[in-house]
């Protein structure tokens, strides 16, 4: 099972959730992919021991300034704006360039080369009581988080049938997106205040069009006001689980403790959460197998006639 | 000469509008003759790069020198390595600012005045919420 831990809103309880849910299920050894890139803090909660190391780039052009004849072909192709030709001289801007190889592709003289450009690291180990650990670094000034989180989904350096928990970015743009992407589960971290609510919404209409169940849990339970409570229950959101507004559990993420190894209290809580999760994905599976199997034995006949 | 203004409407009594990149238009004046041909900006809706090909636009019409607001770091390396003179000013008619530009009024930009974008698709003014 993929489940990813998402909020829209940040600062709402996405890494608290995440690591304390894999706590909660160390037993079966799930695997915590920070996807946080641009900011990754699970680790402090997790305290991995890296073993595995991968540079990220990307690949970028490099223009032969002997053989270009300055054309402009590399600019015209480039939907990114990465290259631009002025008064016949090439110029490459690192950090609009997707690596799509366009430019290389179409210049007629052959005159560029693909050199790496480099965004970021991927690091992975073993953390906390069986737990695998790994997360994506972005360079400091690199604005591309993507590349990091489509490669940290990729790799894959432990056995695989493991629970991944992903541990989102905040916010609904790419990088979500990106981390959301072929999740099986969207666990949504939201706060009961009209912020919280407003990111939320966006959060939940992200998840309905990617088509991946998604559930709420509420933390600081008692701020605030009955936005989100009214807004789940109309829309057919289930609020999986309470997190009460409890200076204590502030303090202890503060000094750096896991919210369910301060407060074992929680562990049943969190085991119940994972449960409920995994009886939803199972419940939605018997919902769309019957129909996709009914009569049309064939999956390509069916997408054909739509 | 070939100045370009950028401007929010197409019209020579259009008022400034102060991003280089993301204007909604390009009026592109003659100083010797004051003929002058407005251009919808190829690059207002671009999903990153807007600086970079809006600049290139420019240079691929032969201009010479710009009135804009704020030209961010990719802008501003793109106009001067095409060698167009870049000049800042708060607001003003188009017209009016090609006398400001003959007059020597106008402020000459020599470094990025804005800061980066990097692309309208992105969460833009901050990452926490």
């Amino acid at each position: 099972m993929i489940l990813t831990v998402a909020s829209g809103k940040g600062g709402t309880g996405k890494t608290t959730v995440a690591t304390s849910l894999a706590l909660a299920i160390a037993d079966s050894s799930p695997v915590l992919l920070d996807c946080d890139v641009e900011a990754p803090n699970a680790h402090i909660f997790l305290q991995p021991q890296f073993d595995q190391r991968r540079e990220i780039g990307l690949p970028i052009p490099e223009v032969d300034e002997v053989r270009c004849t300055g054309c402009g072909r590399c600019a015209e192709v480039c939907q990114y704006h990465a290259i631009v030709v002025m008064g016949g001289k090439v110029l490459v801007f690192p950090e609009l360039c997707h690596g799509c190889g366009s430019c290389t592709l179409q210049c007629p003289e052959g005159a560029i080369n693909e050199v790496p450009n480099l965004l970021g690291v991927l690091e992975a180990g073993p953390a906390k009581e069986g737990i695998y650990f790994a997360q994506g670094v972005l360079n400091v000034g690199e604005p591309m988080a993507v590349p990091i989180i489509r490669e940290l989904k990729q790799w894959q350096p432990f056995p695989e049938g493991r629970t991944i928990i992903r541990d989102a970015p905040p916010g609904n743009s790419c990088p979500v997106v990106e981390t959301i992407q072929g999740a099986d589960f969207v666990l949504l971290v939201t706060e009961p205040t009209p912020f919280g609510l407003h990111d939320l919404r966006l959060a939940i209409q992200l998840t309905r069009e990617l088509g991946i169940p998604a559930g709420v849990v509420v933390n600081r339970d008692g701020v605030g006001d009955d936005g989100v409570e009214v807004f789940c229950r109309k829309e057919g959101i289930p609020i999986l689980m309470r997190i009460p507004l409890d200076q204590r559990i502030g303090k202890a993420v503060a000094r750096g403790e896991a919210l369910v190894e301060a407060f074992p209290e929680y562990l049943p809580q969190f085991r119940e959460l994972y449960a409920q999760i995994q009886s939803l994905i199972d419940s939605r599976q018997d919902e769309i197998l019957p129909q996709a199997m009914g009569t049309h034995p064939s999956h390509g006949a069916k997408a054909g006639r739509l | 000469m070939k100045l370009a203004i950028t401007g929010g409407t197409a019209q020579y009594e259009t008022q400034l509008e102060r991003r280089f990149g993301r204007c909604a238009y390009f009026i592109i004046v003659d100083t010797e003759t004051r003929a002058w041909e407005s251009f919808p900006n190829p690059a207002v809706n671009a999903r990153g790069g807007a600086g970079t090909h809006a600049a290139q636009f420019l240079a691929n019409q032969g201009v010479e020198a710009v009135v804009s607001g704020d030209y961010g770091p990719n802008a501003f390396t793109a106009l001067d390595a095409a060698s167009i003179q870049m000049y800042s000013a708060q607001g003003g008619q188009a017209e009016t600012l090609v006398d400001d530009f003959l007059a020597g009024r106008l402020e000459k930009v020599t470094g990025n005045t804005g800061p980066a974008h990097h692309g309208g698709g992105r969460s833009q003014g901050g990452r926490r919420r």
